[in-house]
């Protein structure tokens, strides 16, 4: 079943839990990625959404932060575009090497590579495409009837 | 989210309840430095009821240890679940903190 949600949010990082719910919510369970789908990808999205709000829109609150989830029967894709001018997400150094552990940030973009199986920038780099595949044998079904 | 704050002989003990994350993580930030500025020592941010916790969850985490460790006391974590124990595995966080199974282990020898 193919299904695809667009929709646009303030520039305000109290959006952003109520946002991850509604997509999760929307996009449905494919029962075999439901641990994924509770885990890795609530964390990612909520990641990706804040770096678009804290580091591409620079937390302006007359910008908007644009979602596009579309589900496939093999893949769930989520691409979130700012509106600033993009950067060079290579350039993160590592967090995990000693020097940077006691660091408070830098950390998300980690994280989003760790936690889904595949992440992608734009050549610009204000808009990441976070992907999840889902296993072929598993059966879509709403979340609300799990 | 919301905290729940309890006191343990002289640990303030901290319950997160629902998400980490970077909507409300100075909530919980400015409530234990205000602790501190109280001349509380001992922390222990029990993850029992938590969902899940993002970067900067995680970012306010490592802040706060440093800060209480640089006033002489000790920020401890417990009852991480797979999914929470993975995170600071991958981050190698688990190296920084002292990372209880239960309650009742991360107050043992506070």
């Amino acid at each position: 079943m193919d299904r695809e949600l667009v929709f646009e949010l303030p520039n305000d990082l109290q959006c952003i839990e109520e946002a991850v719910e509604f997509v999760v919510g929307r996009c449905g369970g494919c029962v075999a990625a439901a641990e994924k789908l509770r885990f890795n990808f609530r964390v990612s999205l909520t990641e990706a959404l804040a770096n678009a709000m804290i580091y591409g829109n620079g937390r302006d609150p007359s910008k908007r932060v644009r979602v596009e989830m579309r589900m496939r029967s093999r893949a769930l894709r989520v691409r979130v575009t700012d509106q600033g001018h993009g950067f060079d997400a290579d350039t993160v150094p590592d967090p995990t090497r000693p020097e940077n552990l006691e660091c408070p940030g830098g950390r998300g973009i980690f994280l989003m590579r760790k936690l889904m199986d595949e992440v992608r920038y734009n050549e610009r780099g204000n808009a990441v495409t976070l992907t999840l595949h889902l296993p072929e044998s598993g059966p879509i079904r709403r979340e609300a009837s799990a | 989210m919301a905290f729940e704050v309890n006191r343990e002989g002289d640990v303030v003990v901290i319950d997160v309840d629902g998400q980490l994350i970077v909507g409300n993580r100075q909530e919980l930030k400015q409530m234990i430095l205000d602790q501190v500025e109280e001349g509380e020592r001992k922390f222990l941010v029990d993850f029992t009821r938590t969902g899940y916790i993002d970067s900067s969850g995680l970012g306010v985490l490592v802040s706060l240890s440093k800060k209480i460790r640089e006033k002489g006391g000790e920020l401890r974590l417990s009852t991480l679940n797979e999914d929470l124990r993975t995170l600071f595995e991958l981050t190698k966080l688990d190296t920084l903190f002292r990372i209880a199974d239960s309650r009742e282990e991360g107050l043992k020898d506070f």
